[in-house]
């Protein structure tokens, strides 16, 4: 049988694939991972199907050893990857013969590797998907030394390029913004979400919390309750508090909080990467 | 009603009533559009998001705005009979706050047929209405930090069962012994919106 074995997790390592979406009228996000395009260039590189499961690890410090041959890629930010003795770095594709250790450095910037291997990590699925979602804790528990995870068959040979420059992430972010469902419980609503706003320490997959000027109801919703309402990934909802928080994969299904703009899928692996003390600018608009 | 923009792919359709939003929620789902990706009910509103470059949101809305909501699609809802022993932390206060008797609390909450209206909290986690007006009562003041998985609870309009052990603010009757949700099971959760469900009390 094919498989890893995690020697050390690093902050946080959880498997994570394209996520669960369409159960959302269950309660159950759509999960995955936060940059989706990374974690789809490393499958590409190790010549999975873009969707196979992989390894979503916060800061690098990630260890592993091949219990059997097989091709890795480490994608997301540029990062130190090291094979047994050998420096290889990160965006390409290495095979790993059995008994050799992988290990993943810490990032210079941004927040999340993705680590594919040849075959996609094999675990059981639940509702269709393998990823961990930490806001209802369905899928994977989160990765410890020590465990040992099942690889799936290997479907051809490595495609594509052989090297991929990394993404350079900004530690300034310009994201744009479409107002509603609830702008109009704002005053100004664009004008007040165009400020400039700091990513907070407590963000996570569930969601990116921001800090920056409150953000002003108007006078008519001061004390408004919103009856429960659906939300979607990258809804900016604001609570009580004014300060807003961009819903990631794992958010809640359904929130009491006014959602005053939505952030274009595109916009979401950035917001994924973004670091504790990042500056983010919405550019709103209708 | 009320179209409002959700972002590029969705929209969130905003409703007069619980009623309105049930029939409007049954009456997309009849249609099976394939590029659905999600249908979500809420309260008073219903988010449908479509898959990005489709025309599904064009046809939920045509199929909307031609429905007749009075009369929502004759849907064959699935029915649930939970089984409850109510012995729950606060069924005095729910009593003393209805002004009855502790007997007429169960009787009356395992009389009404109650309708999935809407998920959300957690997975698995129904907002039930059809709550008897006696026992529409506002949530705890202090919610608890730990609610045990099966507890059946009551919150301003709704009833509904903790799929799993969490913090929790509504008012506990009972338990029941049903698994709510099960990831790993081909039908993951035991109430999804539209079932109807009954309480049987057992001891």
């Amino acid at each position: 049988m094919r498989e890893i074995e995690i020697l050390e997790p690093g902050a946080s390592a959880l498997i994570q694939d394209l996520g669960r979406p369409g159960h959302a009228h269950l309660g159950v996000p759509p999960s995955g991972a936060l940059d989706v395009p990374a974690l789809r260039l490393a499958n590409r590189l190790v010549g999975n199907p873009e969707d196979r499961a992989g390894i979503e690890s916060v800061l690098g410090g990630l260890a592993l050893r091949a219990r059997a041959s097989c091709t890795v890629a480490v994608t997301g930010p540029a990062v130190r990857v090291r094979a047994g003795d050998r420096e290889i770095g990160s965006h390409v594709p290495v095979h790993l013969a059995a008994g050799q250790v992988l290990r993943i450095g810490g990032p210079d910037t941004g927040l999340r590797c993705y680590l594919a291997v040849s075959g996609g990590i094999d675990v059981p699925p639940e509702l269709g998907s393998r990823s961990r979602d930490v806001l209802s804790e369905i899928g994977p528990p989160p990765l410890r030394a020590g465990d040992v995870l099942p690889l799936g068959t290997p479907h051809g040979v490595p495609a594509g390029a052989d090297t991929v420059a990394p993404p350079k992430l900004a530690d300034r972010l310009e994201v744009p913004a479409l107002l509603g469902p609830r702008d109009d419980w704002f005053d100004h609503a664009a004008e007040q979400l165009a400020a400039e706003w700091t990513v907070a320490a407590e963000s996570n997959r569930v969601g990116l919390r921001l800090e920056g000027p409150a953000l002003r109801r108007t006078e008519r919703r001061r004390d408004t309750e919103l009856p429960s309402e659906g939300v979607l990934t990258g809804a900016i909802q604001v609570p009580p508090s004014g300060r807003p928080v961009v819903f990631l994969a794992d958010h809640p299904t359904t929130g009491g909080y006014p959602v005053i703009g939505v952030v274009p899928e595109r916009s979401l692996p950035a917001l994924g990467q973004a670091r504790p003390g990042t500056r983010v600018r919405f550019h709103p608009s209708m | 009603m009320r179209w409002r923009r959700y972002g590029t792919d969705a929209v969130l359709l905003e409703c007069e009533s619980l009623e309105q939003m049930a029939a409007a929620r049954a009456t997309i789902a009849s249609a099976s559009l394939p590029d659905l990706v999600e249908l979500v009910p809420g309260a008073r509103s219903v988010l449908i998001a479509a898959r990005p470059g489709s025309k599904a949101l064009d046809e939920v809305r045509a199929l909307v705005e031609a429905a007749d909501l009075s009369r929502p699609p004759a849907a064959d809802p699935r029915e649930i009979t939970l089984d409850v022993r109510y012995d729950g932390d606060d069924l005095d206060e729910i009593a003393r706050t209805a002004g009855i008797g502790v007997d007429e609390v169960v009787e009356l909450h395992t009389g009404a047929e109650y309708t999935v209206a809407f998920t959300g909290f957690a997975p698995g986690f129904g907002y039930l209405t059809g709550l008897p007006e006696p026992l529409r009562q506002p949530r705890l003041e202090n919610p608890r930090t730990r609610v045990p998985a099966g507890s059946v609870g009551i919150a301003g309009e709704f009833t509904g069962v903790y799929p799993r052990s969490s913090p929790g603010g509504w008012r506990l009757l009972g338990r029941t012994g049903a698994v709510l949700f099960d990831p790993r099971d081909d039908r993951p959760a035991l109430l999804a919106p539209g079932d109807r469900v009954r309480f049987r009390s057992v001891s």
